[in-house]
């Protein structure tokens, strides 16, 4: 996976990445994608790229357990998000949504940077640097490469 | 091998297997809770699953709380939806007027000793207070439990919260919880329970507990879960072990509380109240699962009564937890004070203080508020800032029209 690094600071609350108010009006991921970030970066939402990879501080997420925080950037064509830290309902919502949640040193990446992701670690083509990553509970592993949830009952129908 | 904390104890009997801090295991839930601004993406997962039936209706319930009275034919329908999903499965359903789920969950008594709760929504954590293991999920969550009345949890590490001494007047539980919050900041305690216990607990009552548990997401704690020490017997109460692990260990010194107020747009950007006193407030917003229950209208009351009424240009609002909170206060006489005192009375619910429907603040607005969250543009205006108080702290900043200190109005 290889994505294009679009860099937000610590403590982002899921009223950031999606306020209360949008989901009143639709719960549709590409309708709320275009509400992406608009209360911290108005930009955001008109210039993400499918393929391109949130990078975050610590605690991303944090704040309401609301699963459209997760959709939406989904919806945007979002693979996987970066962070130092997540908040717990946001990494339980990635996923469930088939979202990579990746914890790492994300200190040292700059918007735009290169970033390919593989197992156990980001390369960073821009700067060079390759960033270790916390390894996911095999549980969640087997939910994300279902592609989530929904995909995971359909085949199981139950947990393990 | 070492003991268990407590969630560790009631982890291991909903998984049947021996969990530990770490472990990710699959529970058998007890009961769940699924709100207006939750469940109906929880319906569209369901659906999508295959889900047909619900595997056990008995222990779900719905609560029509965010959206209450709905805004919108939009949210109108969302309620439809969720109302017509509960009669076709069998589902409880506490509808629009009946009150905040979270406080519904305890005043029903869903939420007991030893069981597993869960909730679609952060402040699910609640019920921690009562010695069951709590904690919020998403909507794809719900959908699985609604499956198969399982779901998978990681046993999180605790942090051992000691609470000693007693709340000196004029300082309450939301103080003690913007204190911990300050200490523990908004993320330390990601992905671990706090264990609250000590000394205090004896005389630390039911509603100040739920303000504490209710704030434990506030520093990204996975549940708040207090020991059983001073409620009711019960045979299903689950206390630490003696050897049991910590990843670190607080005392909160009651004694030494003072008013606390939390910044604009972080929970823990706390500071003595003192610090700030003379910002000046135009909106005060009583209300939400920290601070809606009786004793905090009660507690502002008798500071509002004691300061002579709400200042000219404030907006006293006030949104009761639940039908049976309005109930009291209706029939105790509170309610008709506030309305004397000019306060604006809203349904129930959430709406406020996510900024679905109720009371939305203007451009530069700064509000005082009950709640737990102040991010910026939660209450619906991006353009106003929020400042989290007890109900003691909001009701003296309503008298004067500006933050001020509750001990100055002590009756």
């Amino acid at each position: 996976m290889i994505g294009r690094a679009r860099v937000f600071g610590d403590d982002v609350n899921t009223d950031y990445i999606i306020t209360s108010r949008r989901k009143c009006e639709s719960l549709d991921p590409q309708v709320l994608r275009h509400y992406l970030f608009e209360e911290i970066d108005p930009a955001f939402a008109k210039s993400v790229e499918p393929g391109d990879l949130i990078v975050a501080g610590k605690n991303f997420g944090c704040g309401s357990a609301m699963e459209v925080a997760v959709t939406a950037v989904v919806g945007a064509g979002i693979p996987a998000v970066l962070a130092r830290s997540f908040s717990r309902t946001y990494y339980r919502n990635a996923v469930n949504n088939g979202l990579m949640p990746l914890i790492c040193d994300t200190s040292r990446v700059r918007e735009s940077d290169r970033l390919v992701i593989a197992a156990q670690s980001v390369h960073n083509q821009t700067t060079g640097e390759i960033i270790a990553v916390e390894r996911l509970p095999k549980i969640m592993l087997d939910i994300i490469e279902a592609g989530g949830l929904v995909p995971y009952f359909q085949r199981h129908g139950r947990f393990p | 091998m070492a003991g268990k904390t407590i969630s560790e104890k009631i982890l291991s009997a909903k998984s049947g297997r021996n969990a530990r801090a770490g472990d990710v295991v699959v529970c058998s839930v007890d009961h769940a809770l699924g709100t207006d601004g939750s469940t109906p993406m929880a319906l569209d997962y369901f659906a999508a699953m295959g889900g047909r039936r619900v595997f056990d209706p008995s222990r779900i319930v719905f609560a029509l709380d965010h959206y209450a009275p709905a805004p919108s034919r939009a949210t109108a329908q969302l309620h439809q939806r969720m109302r017509d999903f509960a009669a076709l499965h069998g589902i409880e359903l506490w509808d629009v007027g009946e009150g905040i789920g979270h406080q519904l969950m305890v005043e029903a008594g869903h939420a007991a000793p030893g069981r597993l709760v869960v909730g679609a929504d952060s402040h699910s954590v609640t019920y921690g207070a009562l010695n069951c293991f709590a904690t919020g999920i998403g909507s794809s969550d719900l959908a699985a439990v609604l499956m198969c009345g399982e779901i998978w949890l990681r046993v999180p590490e605790s942090i051992r919260v000691t609470l000693t001494g007693s709340l000196p007047g004029g300082v309450y539980a939301k103080d003690a919880a913007l204190a911990l919050a300050k200490v523990l900041g908004a993320d330390g305690a990601n992905y671990q329970a706090l264990e609250f216990g000590g000394p205090a607990l004896p005389s630390f009552p039911l509603d100040d507990r739920l303000v504490l548990s209710n704030f434990a997401v506030e520093m990204g704690a996975k549940n708040g879960i207090f020991d059983n020490a001073g409620l009711p017997a019960s045979g299903a109460a689950v206390g630490p072990d003696p050897d049991a692990q910590y990843i670190r260990e607080v005392t909160v010194s009651l004694d030494d509380l003072t008013p606390q107020v939390a910044l604009p747009h972080q929970v823990d950007r706390v500071v003595a109240g003192t610090e700030v006193a003379g910002t000046a407030v135009q909106m005060v917003y009583l209300g939400t699962c920290t601070g809606g229950r009786v004793r905090d209208f009660h507690q502002a009351r008798d500071v509002l009564r004691s300061g002579g009424g709400v200042a000219r240009g404030v907006q006293l609002a006030v949104a009761p937890a639940s039908r049976k909170v309005l109930e009291t206060l209706t029939s105790d006489g509170t309610l008709a004070d506030f309305i004397a005192m000019g306060a604006v009375v809203l349904t129930p619910g959430c709406g406020s203080c996510c900024g679905t429907c109720g009371a939305i603040p203007g451009d530069g607005v700064n509000v005082i508020s009950t709640a737990n969250r102040n991010f910026k543009g939660r209450m619906g205006n991006s353009s106003a800032a929020i400042y989290l108080a007890s109900p003691a702290s909001c009701a003296a900043a309503a008298v004067k029209g500006a933050i001020a200190d509750p001990r100055e109005f002590a009756s």
